[in-house]
Order: structure tokens, then sequence, then C-alpha cells
């Protein structure tokens, strides 16, 4: 059959084939655009303009009655020579040092708990887990009202063990740890689930293994869990890091008003002060883009060291 | 599974650790709900079981604001949110994910790059971007920003990949076009991860504060997170109304969270997935 077929309508059956081919390419290439429009568009307007915007606004004094005057880097001066915005990098700072290793090691903990076999698990399971579904606002007003001065639960337990009553929101030095407890009170669920999910990943067998060669729990703990949990271990040092930069201003919104002198001043909250309740908004923008800068050179780190996205560190 | 049942010293001492855990966590919840049903006077004492259990603190919060109004926001805005974000992210995460076509890798690294600007990040050109637009004290102004981020595309794509090619290529050969394969092939795959991400957008947008907050100053828009804010302001030191109206404003998502607690699990661990 082959050898039969002329020269000539091999070649045009090839040629036909390749039109064909680039046809359906073409096709395919426009079905892609069109199904990507609605997400590029918005994603665009509403998250790429807005961070060229923020670096734009930057270059700007705004008043409260829609004047604008482009001032260079002033803003960015005044940043740099802002005491507060100091005093609000270092307040997250301290946030961020101490809820990541908090939230990874309290998050691992329970993880490891719930993983066990034993009766009302499931229930033990959900109850660690469902501050997560309560929103930020009833979080801080409930804890709010544990905390009060005197009157709240808190204290009153405390006064049964004969210490002395405080006020957690008062007082300059509590109010940032207060904040860090209910952040982790209301997080660590989240961060148990997905620490559960890389648990279950690891095969049994290697625990049975090494029980057979007499290994303990910590040692099966150290020689398998923790390097098998090596890309969960990951993905939560990276989320939980850039969660915390940017969250907890509903909580400081509600519960401290960034106070009580400043000490609770996040630096999301000092923007969304200066922006919102000082009408500053270039100079919210200003320090704004700076955090956006500091947020995409992490992503950008995070994409290459993930080789673009995956948390199994590459191996 | 058989284990769960054994009474063994282990198995008791893993469950009175539990046992602690769990009621510790829970209780600011329970504290919340009894205060609400607590009287003035009593609300700050510290009995678990209020002397005279009241209703009065609801009826207060129902007739003195227009709660039930600002239920309905939310649930207009956090429902529309959740359908157009699930259909606008499956579409590009197919695209992005079974297509080929140049410039795949750049338009995925764009996206990906934006996975960790969240909205209050961008809060205040976002604001002046809905400003320009002219959606200040709009429904749309408290829809559309909450509809993009980069997270659900990046968990639909990833899921995507999984799915085996012959499913499209027996389709292709068929005369299917992409529309078709994506609404009769990909979508009915994808209902699990979808059903997962609905309750998990439903629920962030349920809870969201500071967007509506900034957005809105029309109280008759008002979402219900800022309605108990609004509503605490007012009522800062009438704990047993502010209780009630966290209660109310904490039951909808709870009892989503006991009915679909199996969902949001399962879009939390799909989101650690690498």
């Amino acid at each position: 059959m082959s050898t039969s077929t002329p020269v000539l309508a091999r070649t045009a059956g090839r040629t036909q084939r390749s039109a064909h081919l680039a046809q359906q390419a073409k096709r395919e290439r426009r079905a892609a655009w069109l199904f990507l429009l609605p997400d590029s568009l918005g994603l665009l307007v509403f998250v790429g303009l807005p961070m060229v915007l923020a670096i734009a606004l930057g270059f700007f004094r705004v008043d409260g009655f829609g004047n604008i005057d482009f001032i260079g880097g002033a803003n960015y001066v005044r940043m740099v020579g802002d005491p507060q915005f100091w005093s609000s990098v270092r307040i997250t700072l301290i946030y961020l040092v101490t809820l990541v290793p908090l939230l990874f090691a309290v998050g691992l903990a329970l993880a490891l708990l719930v993983q066990q076999k034993f009766p009302f698990v499931g229930a033990v399971r959900s109850a660690l887990f469902v501050p997560y579904a309560i929103s930020l606002v009833v979080v801080a007003m409930v804890w709010q009202f544990m905390l009060g001065d005197r009157v709240g639960i808190v204290n009153q337990v405390l006064s049964w063990f004969g210490v002395e009553g405080t006020s957690f929101l008062g007082q300059p030095s509590l109010a940032l740890a207060t904040l860090v407890f209910v952040t982790l009170w209301f997080q660590m669920g989240y961060y148990m689930v997905i620490f559960l999910a890389g648990l279950q990943d690891i095969p049994g067998e290697y625990y049975e293994a090494a029980r057979i060669d007499g290994a303990g729990a910590w040692q099966r703990f150290r020689a398998i869990t923790f390097p098998l949990l090596r890309p969960t271990s990951f993905f939560v040092l990276i989320t939980s890091t850039v969660a915390v930069i940017t969250g907890g201003l509903d909580l400081v919104f509600i519960m401290t008003k960034g106070g009580p002198a400043g000490a609770t001043s996040l630096l999301i909250y000092y923007i969304y002060e200066q922006a919102f309740l000082f009408g500053e908004l270039g100079y919210a923008a200003a320090i704004g883009s700076t955090l956006i800068a500091v947020l995409l050179i992490w992503s950008g780190l995070m994409f290459l060291v993930t080789k673009g996205g995956r948390f199994d560190d590459g191996r | 599974m058989r284990g769960e049942r054994r009474w063994t010293r282990r198995n008791v001492a893993l469950l009175v650790v539990g046992v602690i855990l769990g009621l510790g966590t829970i209780f600011p919840l329970v504290w919340m709900v009894v205060g609400a049903f607590k009287t003035a006077a009593e609300v700050n004492s510290s009995s678990l079981i209020p002397s005279e259990i009241t209703f009065d603190n609801f009826r207060y919060v129902f007739t003195q604001v227009p709660f039930l109004r600002y239920m309905l926001n939310s649930l207009f805005v956090a429902g529309l949110v959740t359908v157009l974000a699930l259909w606008f992210h499956s579409m590009a995460a197919y695209a992005l994910a079974r297509l080929r076509f140049p410039g795949r890798e750049t338009v995925f690294l764009l996206i990906f790059s934006t996975l960790l600007v969240s909205l209050p990040v961008i809060l205040i050109p976002t604001f002046v971007v809905i400003r320009t637009l002219g959606l200040v004290d709009s429904y749309a102004g408290l829809v559309i920003p909450a509809i993009f981020n980069a997270f659900g595309i990046f968990l639909l794509r990833q899921f995507y990949i999984s799915l085996p090619g012959e499913l499209e290529e027996a389709a292709l050969v068929d005369g299917a076009g992409y529309w078709r394969i994506y609404r009769s092939i990909i979508l009915p795959l994808s209902r699990p991860i979808m059903a997962a991400l609905a309750v998990f957008f439903f629920l962030a947008n349920w809870n969201s504060f500071v967007w509506p907050l900034t957005i809105t100053s029309n109280p008759d828009l008002r979402v219900v997170q800022v309605g108990i804010a609004t509503f605490q302001q007012q009522y800062v030191s009438d704990w047993n109304y502010v209780l009630a109206a966290a209660t109310v404003a904490a039951l909808p998502t709870l009892l989503m969270f006991f009915f679909f607690q199996k969902q949001i699990v399962e879009s939390i661990k799909t989101a650690g997935f690498k």
C-alpha cells in the first residue's frame, strides 16, 4: 500500500496535516486567552494596577479635600525619619518572630496529638479547629470581654489562684503578648490541619520498620516524621510569615486601636491609620509600597526556592 | 479505626490531654454564648450557668439595629463573590493547566507573584481605583475586588494538572470545542475541590471586615461584621448586648463549620499540597 502511494499525495497529506495542526494550535491559543480573560483583567485592574498605583501614589501628597501634589521622594524621606514608622516595623517584627515559631510548634504538636487514635479524637480535632471559623471581629470582641480589667473572667480566674488582676490590653508590655496569644488561638487549628495532611502522607510502614528496629517515639519523630515533613514545614513557614505580616488588622482595630502608647501598632495598622484616619493617602501608600516590595521579593524568592510553587524544596 | 475505641491506659491519657486542650480552646466561644443569655447584672459574673436565662439581649439587638439587613447583605455579597470567583478561577486554571499557548509560563508567573499580595496590603490603592470607578458605597465595590486573588487559580491549576490527559483527547477527536470540554469534562471532575473552595471562599467573605468598612458608609450596605463592630462601639460597656450580637454574627459560620467541616479541611489540605 505505502509503496504504491504517489510521492505527491504523501507530501500533500503532510502539509494538509500540518495546516490542520497549525489551525488547531491557533484555536487552542485563542481559547486559552478567552478563558484567561476575566481573571487576568480583574487581577490587572484590582491587584496589578493598585500595586503600581501604590508606588505612584507614594510620590504625592493627598489631602482630605481631594487636592493632590507631586512631592517627589518626600514621603519616603519622611518614612525613614518617622520614629512611629520604625516603631511599627519593630512591633511587626516582634509579632512575626514570636508568632511564626509558635504557630509552627503548636500546629505540629496538635497535629501529632490528633493524628493518634483514641476515643473521641474526632471531637477533639473539631474543638481545636473551630476558632478558625469565627470572624476576627467576633474573636477580638470575645477576648476583649474575657480579658477585661478586674471583671473579665481571665482576671477572676487568676484571682482564685491569688494572682493579682491586671490590665492585659491596657499595659504596653502585655498588650502585644495578648495579641500574639489571641492570634495563636485563632490560627493554630489551620496549621494543625496542614500538618495533619503532611503527616498522613508519610507511609505507615516506615514507622512499623522503625518500631521493629526498637526506635523510641522521639527517635521515630526525629528520623522519620520531621525529615519527611519537610515540604509541609516549608509551606507553613512561608505562608505563615506572609499571613502574620499582612494580618492582624481586624484584631488591632477592635481590641487596641494600636494602643496603649502605640504598643500594638502593627505596620499594617499604621498604614491604615495614616490613610483612613489621618487622610494621608500618599504617605500611607509610600509605606504600603515598601511593604509590597518586601512581599514581592519574598514571593519571588519563594518561587525560585520552591521551583514554581512546589514545596518539596526541589528534591 | 478499631484502635479508637480501645480504653487502654495510653488512649485514656491521650483523651485526657485532648479534652483539656479542646475544652480550653472552645471555652471563649462557650463563654460568649453563655454571656449572651445573661442579664446585664450578671454578665460579668464567673458563673457558667446563668441564674436567669434571658432572651432580651437578642430581642434588643434585632430591634435596635437592622441586624437582619446586615446579614442579608453579607449573604448576598459573600454568595456572589463565591460564585463568580469559582467560575472565573476555574476558567483561568483550565487554560493554565490544560491548554498550550505561548506565554503560558509567563502568565502563570505573573499570577503567582500576586499570590502574597492580599487585599490588606493594597487597601489604599484599591480604594483609590474603586473610588475612581465610582463604586464607593455600592454592592459592586463590595463584591468585585474580593473576587480576584491568585489563591483559587493556583489551587485549581494544581488539581487540573493532575487529571489524566486522555479525557480531553477523546473529546477533541470527537470535535468538541474547548468550552465544551471545560463544561462537560473539567467542571464535573472538579466538583469536590470546587465544593471545598466554595465553603472556604464563602466563610472568608462572610468574615471580611476591613474592606467593607473602608468602602461603605451607607448603613443600608453594612455587612454583618461592620454591623457588630459599629454596635460594639455604641454599646461598649453593655457586654450582654454585645455578646448577643457577636453570637448572632458567629452562628452562621459555626453552623457552616459543623456541616461542612470536611470541605473546609479538604480545601486547607489542598492548599498545603505541593
